[in-house]
């Protein structure tokens, strides 16, 4: 791939993702949005960040896991458990880790 | 990302956009989702605020948002700051990834904190059973899309955790009617 057809593809890729990221913010303001498609957009925060965790947690290198080995899967709802009971995105975080690392050490040592 | 393993084997300039294109669609959710709360901005904090828009700026400013916790003028402010740290963050991490990525090592299975990021930012979304149904039928549905190409699963399991958040909406309003 010449330089030329690098920096086209760059441009490009770079041309679209921002297109899409201002697709509605643009467009809202000069249109309404049917009444239809803003019920619907109230689901969208917690469907689309649950469709963003959910495979980072079920799927160890590539493959599907769910299996009591899957020590991510469980330091997960571990995490989740905590983020319910505090709102707080660093206990959420240590917790988390902290779950991780006692999994990873127990699974170690059987 | 997905551009990378395409460049390295040589497709068309056409045929990598078009793979970039696919992968962020889920980006058009975010705008949809923001757009009512930025609908009377001008052109200038539209394009701005749009060029700044990443998975953790939109998950960490629509729950707020959407919660009417904050009001105008305060939400393009509030979400600027958000969006501009973690872009600054993101261009500082790329370049230390490039410099020092052979050497920094994966022992402390670090990147788990990006999961937990959004698990944090993703349980506040679960308001109500509504709500909850979205989040349990979007989560089901990416246990088996997630293996699709593309990141096509995510935008499916996006899709389908609507649709089940507005089936159980009009399921509980005909209940209590």
């Amino acid at each position: 791939m010449s330089p030329l057809t690098l920096w086209l593809t760059i441009a490009g890729a770079g041309a679209v993702t921002f297109a899409l990221r201002l697709s509605f913010i643009a467009l809202l303001g000069r249109i309404e949005i049917p009444p239809f498609l803003g019920r619907a957009l109230r689901f969208v925060p917690a469907a689309v960040l649950t469709a963003v965790v959910i495979p980072l947690l079920f799927y160890e290198n590539g493959a599907l896991d769910v299996w009591l080995g899957n020590e991510r899967l469980l330091a997960g709802l571990a995490a989740a458990l905590i983020a319910w009971r505090t709102r707080s995105v660093l206990f959420t975080i240590g917790g988390g880790m902290a779950a991780l690392w006692t999994l990873q050490a127990i699974g170690l040592s059987l | 990302m997905a551009a990378v393993p395409l460049l390295s084997a040589g497709a068309s300039v056409a045929i990598v956009v078009l793979a970039v294109l696919i992968v962020n669609l889920r980006l058009t959710l975010y705008s949809a989702s923001l757009a009512p709360h930025f609908k009377r901005l001008p052109v200038g904090w539209k394009g701005l605020l749009s060029y700044l828009l990443t998975d953790q700026a939109y998950a960490a400013t629509i729950t707020r948002f959407d919660a009417g916790e904050t009001e105008e003028p305060d939400k393009r402010w509030y979400y600027l700051g958000v969006a501009l740290a973690i872009w600054v963050a993101f261009q500082a991490a790329t370049l230390a990834g490039v410099f020092l990525g052979a050497w920094a090592s994966g022992g402390w299975s670090l990147d788990f904190v990006l999961p937990l990021i959004f698990i944090a930012l993703a349980i506040p979304a679960i308001k109500d059973r509504t709500t909850g149904a979205a989040a349990l039928t979007a989560g089901m549905t990416a246990v088996f899309a997630a293996a699709l190409p593309l990141n096509l699963g995510l935008i499916a399991a996006a899709l389908v955790g609507v649709f089940g958040g507005l089936v159980a909406e009009s399921v509980i309003e005909k209940v209590q009617r």
